[in-house]
């Protein structure tokens, strides 16, 4: 979601295989670098190779670039790298959030194939993407600061998931400024 | 050596375009004069080839502002803020010396460039036999045309 000069991520923290919950401390949303973060949802073991892939690319970028990634050149890498797999795809949808140079807020969200949906309110994915949407598209307005921000898409993804059996057990959300990083995590309804 | 410029030059726009195509951003140049070298390097030291007889001079515009490289054949950059290669390489150097300032506009460069041309220039210099090259804040490339470049001529005399 993204707030005045500040955006948020948020995810909750189930990992299950259908009806059997395996882990309730499973961390979804990846650091790509300060100012750039990435939730990616679906099947688990793409998750964790995405990331990974994903993560080499940045590292090797800032070593030959000596910077760091801008959020759009970083969708376009994510988007190309999952279409690669056009015929095989990665089971997963991320969602992208990170602030430019001078601090604007930039969101995308992306399906399997990287076809990529840029929004300047909130992007959503997941089990619970349609819930979320409702939640979102309710309980959002334009130029929050950071606090408000947080307060909002917490209550977005609580109450989302609640509606969902394959999300829960809490959340974790981050709230990006220009000068800080604030993580929280949430205690909903653990089922 | 003019075909195995042609060569470079097709490696280059194909490496540019590949970047483009995965971070639909331009390359920026150092990245772009980094692969070319590599090439260059490349083939001094596999089996059955021999070193590009060409030097390059590699100039563009990205965030970092506008940049000038030269790669040898050797596969070994530079990074320069005025240059010179070929022939009469020495003299056009030391002119360059003498007349480059930080500050120079577009419009003082090209004279800057078309002067230290014709120090070492056999024959009548026009716009037929000399091709120039710009590229402002704009980002944009241009081949200057045999008129404006008759134009920046007369401007010199």
């Amino acid at each position: 979601m993204v707030g005045k000069n500040c955006f948020a991520i948020a995810c909750d923290r189930r990992l299950g295989v259908q009806l059997q919950t395996v882990a309730t401390d499973f961390q979804r949303v990846f650091k790509i670098h300060d100012k750039l973060y990435i939730g990616l949802s679906g099947l688990i073991t793409d998750v964790q190779t995405l990331h990974q892939r994903l993560q080499f690319r940045h590292k090797l970028y800032h070593l030959r670039e000596e910077r760091n990634m801008k959020p759009a050149t970083f969708a376009s890498l994510v988007s190309s790298i999952l279409y690669e797999k056009r015929f095989g795809p990665y089971l997963c949808q991320p969602v992208i959030a990170g602030l430019d140079e001078d601090a604007k807020p930039f969101i995308c969200a992306m399906d399997s194939l990287g076809a990529k949906e840029l929004a300047k309110d909130f992007v959503v994915g997941g089990t619970a993407s349609e819930s979320l949407y409702g939640a979102c598209e309710s309980m959002y307005k334009p130029d929050m600061e950071p606090e408000e921000l947080f307060e909002v898409i917490a209550q977005a993804l609580l109450s989302s998931v609640d509606r969902d059996c394959l999300s829960g057990w809490g959340g974790i959300v981050y709230v990006v400024s220009p000068d800080q990083v604030i993580v929280r995590t949430l205690k909903g309804r653990m089922d | 050596m003019g075909p195995d410029s042609r060569v470079l030059v097709r490696k280059s726009r194909k490496q540019a375009q590949q970047y483009f195509r995965v971070y639909k951003e331009n390359i920026p140049v150092l990245q772009l004069v980094r692969e070319t070298a590599a090439v260059m390097q490349e083939f001094t030291q596999s089996g059955g080839v021999r070193p590009f007889g060409v030097s390059l001079l590699v100039a563009g515009y990205d965030d970092n502002g506008p940049q000038l490289y030269q790669v040898d054949p050797s596969g070994s950059y530079f990074s320069w803020k005025a240059s010179a290669i070929g022939k009469n390489v020495s003299n056009a150097k030391t002119f360059l010396e003498k007349r480059y300032t930080d500050d120079m506009e577009l419009e003082d460069a090209v004279h800057t460039a078309i002067l230290t041309l014709k120090e070492g220039f056999e024959g009548q210099i026009s716009g037929k036999n000399i091709e120039i090259g710009v590229i402002g804040t704009d980002r944009i490339f241009r081949v200057l045309t045999p008129a404006e470049i008759d134009d920046y001529l007369a401007e010199v005399e």
